[in-house]
């Protein structure tokens, strides 16, 4: 697991880095605890490495909703595996299908979980997602952590559809201690962020997190909205958006695949941040938007509270799902 | 569009088995695998679709299927229905106290949709039940829940019970349902904060808001794109709060809702309304019937397939294929084929009944009238003529006989016999042919020996043409 060792974040660098280290684990304990238990179950129950044994496995890669199609190749691409014709108890599986996750996400590509802000010029980030995933929150928990970064931060309000949305917003703003650009409810939501990329240029901000309505990728409309914003920023800003963040919701299944494909089709989405991990459900179509839309997780959402954000550990979510229990 | 239907699928598996006449126990088994991945890409629950594939296979292996010439579509039917029957053929509808006041609490994940749909139900109660409803905002938690209420409600000309964010959730209910006697609101919606089911604390807030209010309706919010977890969310909900229905939430996404026959088929709840949109009065009382075939992908497949059995005489179609096999496929073949087709009803009809079609037809000009061309020209051949097609296509003057008789013009007529030619090879290369040289072909791959396909006529892609 050398080659992984890259992605294993400097977890003990100092206690506060370690505390958040727990709290992911907690988070994922459920979703670990749940679905080891299966694995582990799954292979003490049987004696040799069988068809009916990579059905049952079938089905836990199935029930964490990782896409139908990618749990089928990959189950596929295990069965042809050299490695597991040497295989004589099913428990020598275990690293194997460990070590084919890595590859499935990784792609022999290095995948960088960090955002790309820039050290000194404006960045500007977009979040985009369907209705209810927690743009709003995510935005507010990476206020957070850029703040603690030293960066002055600026949010603008471009749900200006959805009641109370300005409102939640502000809310966070005034917890955080940061500006909210805003409009009236109904206004347009590109002319909001417009103002605020002018606000930002002016008053040196370092971040402008803009915020967007929750939208359904097959509404033609919105999503034409959203292609005006994505395009009053590049005019704006050249560069921008520095960074397109698809928020998904663990709870998402299958639709997750048809979510990364519209809104990479209107945005440049640039990475992928998974909320609600702190729940029972998996969230495994993420690995099935890498693996067929190319987009990296960046963070996860585990909780309700500003500090609970973590950046994608691509080792801890796979040993989440299928890691031994020795922690 | 990132997921094939089902039809699509069962046609694929069914392409192995052409020309084999009959099938078998193993063709039913390859057909279940496709029923199974079909189900699992709708987001329904592993274990449901487990058990849903043990009936239908029983049922499937039965007469009805095995004798049938178009087993898929007959299996197909069985799928169809199995869901119907699981997901309940009538709309459940909502529980209203009949003397007094009926509440109604709202439950579920964050994000799932309650506060919306605390503001659409109460607009559908007032409007189809002349009520004169309440909204409580007992989220404290999520920031400006209760601004999001308030807002919903002065949009809606309704009114909102809040107390901020400082009181107890408990204290907001149980002073909303004095206020709510006091001006003689008769319905009273409670939106409560998202939570997750695992959340000990949070989960025994709610039980505390049930045992307080009493509710007439315990609704939960499921978001319609929701994967394989919705049926533990529902399942923990349920033995919290004993749910009385569901909100399938976001339904006018593209989702083909799984977890709505999952929940149903898992915990027997109801499903009693859905969410079709943004806007306020996009709430509608949920039909299951109407589900089934949203969660197999195929539109009004089904519907084309009642009215192919109602009007395909299977001895008939059975002769047809048998001959093409053959190579004897003739000009009495093709009128007969045509005249099933006829009986269904118009083309135009009959294509816009396919999934994904509906729009796609208004820009198109489709000709009933062509099939009562070809009948004339058919009919103006000799019997020698009809039952040996290769005298027409061989001979000028025959043609312009068969024109001038027909009253149409040498060029029709000279096309029809091309594109019957065109159609009979290609129809008997499909039967002899491998199912990767099939799947090719479907991709508009080149495959060897196959003749090229002059005019479109969308027939011959299904075996003998009279298949959907």
């Amino acid at each position: 697991m050398g080659l992984f060792s890259i992605f294993k974040k400097k977890k003990s660098q100092d206690n506060k880095a370690l505390e958040k280290a727990n709290k992911y684990k907690l988070g994922m304990a459920k979703t670990r605890n749940g679905l080891m238990n299966k694995l582990k179950g799954l292979f003490t129950s049987y004696n040799e490495v069988t068809e009916d044994l990579f059905d049952d496995l079938t089905d836990i890669f199935i029930m964490a909703d990782i896409g139908v199609e990618t749990t089928l190749d990959f189950i596929e691409e295990l069965k042809e595996d050299e490695r597991v014709e040497d295989v004589t108890t099913p428990e020598e599986l275990h690293p194997i299908i460990v070590d084919k996750m890595f590859e499935l996400y990784l792609k022999n590509e290095i995948v960088d979980t960090s955002l790309n802000i820039k050290e000194d010029d404006l960045s500007v980030l977009l979040f985009v997602g369907v209705n209810g995933v927690g743009k709003t929150t995510t935005i507010a928990k990476i206020a957070h952590r850029l703040v603690e970064e030293g960066k002055k931060v600026l949010l603008a309000a471009g749900d200006t559809f959805r009641a109370g949305a300005i409102d939640q917003l502000k809310v966070w703003g005034e917890r955080l201690g940061l500006n909210v650009v805003c409009k009236a409810e109904g206004s347009d939501p590109s002319s909001v962020i417009f103002d605020a990329i002018q606000i930002a240029k002016e008053e040196k901000y370092d971040v402008l997190l803009c915020d967007t309505a929750g939208r359904l990728q097959n509404k033609t409309n919105l999503m034409a909205e959203l292609e005006k914003m994505n395009r009053v920023i590049k005019k704006e800003i050249p560069d921008g958006p520095h960074e397109t963040l698809l928020v998904i919701d663990a709870t998402t299944g299958q639709n997750g695949l048809s979510q990364a494909e519209a809104f990479k089709e209107i945005t440049d989405v640039t990475g992928v941040v998974l909320t609600k991990l702190d729940g029972t459900s998996k969230g495994g179509i993420v690995l099935a938007i890498r693996d067929k839309y190319n987009l990296p997780i960046k963070f996860v959402g585990l909780g309700e509270k500003m500090e609970d954000l973590e950046y994608f550990d691509l080792e801890d979510y796979i040993y989440g799902l299928f890691g031994d229990d020795d922690e | 569009m990132p997921f094939e239907s089902l039809s699509e699928r069962l046609g694929m598996a069914l392409r192995r088995l052409t020309g084999r006449g009959r099938i078998n126990e193993n063709d039913i088994d390859e057909m279940m695998k496709e029923v199974r991945v079909s189900l699992l890409e709708a987001d329904v629950n592993y274990k449901v679709v487990k058990a849903f594939i043990k009936d239908v296979k029983e049922k499937s292996l039965g007469e009805r299927v095995m004798k049938s010439l178009t087993p898929g579509d007959q299996v197909l039917k069985i799928v169809d229905e199995e869901l119907k029957m699981l997901m309940g053929e009538e709309a459940t509808p909502i529980n209203m106290n009949p003397n007094g006041t009926t509440v109604i609490l709202l439950a579920g994940l964050q994000g799932s949709g309650k506060t919306t749909h605390a503001g659409k139900l109460a607009s559908y109660l007032r409007k189809h039940y002349n009520s004169k409803p309440l909204l409580v905002a007992a989220d404290i938690y999520r920031p400006a829940a209760v601004n999001q209420l308030v807002t919903l409600g002065k949009q809606l000309n309704i009114d909102v019970y809040e107390q901020g964010t400082s009181k107890k959730p408990e204290d907001i209910v149980k002073e909303a349902l004095a206020y709510a006697k006091a001006k003689s609101n008769n319905v009273v919606i409670i939106d409560t904060a998202g939570r997750l089911s695992i959340d000990e604390a949070l989960m025994q807030e709610l039980v505390n808001i049930k045992n307080i209010a009493k509710p007439h309706e315990i609704l939960l919010a499921v978001d319609a794109m929701t994967g394989q977890d919705a049926v533990n969310v529902a399942i923990q909900f349920n033995n919290a709060l004993s749910v009385t229905g569901c909100i399938l939430t976001k339904l006018d996404s593209d989702t083909r809702g799984g977890a709505a026959l999952s929940i149903r088929y898992m915990t027997n709840i109801p499903i009693k309304f859905c969410g079709m949109g943004e806007k306020l009065d996009q709430i509608e009382v949920f039909h299951p019937d109407r589900m089934a075939s949203r969660i197999l992908g195929m539109g009004d497949v089904l519907t084309l397939i009642d009215k192919a059995t109602e009007n395909i005489d299977e001895t008939e179609a059975m002769n047809i294929a048998e001959r093409l096999q053959k190579g004897y496929f003739n000009y009495y073949d093709f009128l007969k084929q045509l005249k099933m087709i006829k009986r269904m009803g118009s083309l135009k009809g009959i294509l816009s009944l396919l999934p994904g079609m509906g729009k796609q037809l208004k820009n198109i000009d489709i000709d009933d009238k062509k099939f009562v061309y070809i009948e004339s020209i058919i009919g103006s051949m000799t019997n020698e003529e009809r039952k040996n097609p290769e005298l027409v296509n061989t001979s000028r003057s025959r043609k312009e006989r068969i024109a001038k008789g027909s009253g149409r013009s040498y060029p029709e007529v000279n096309n029809l016999t091309q594109q019957f030619e065109t159609m009979k090879k290609q129809m008997k290369q499909m039967m002899g042919l491998s199912e990767d040289e099939m799947e090719k072909m479907s991709k508009g791959q080149y495959v060897p020996n196959m003749p090229k396909q002059k005019a479109k006529k969308g027939k011959g892609k299904n075996k003998g043409g009279f298949r959907f």
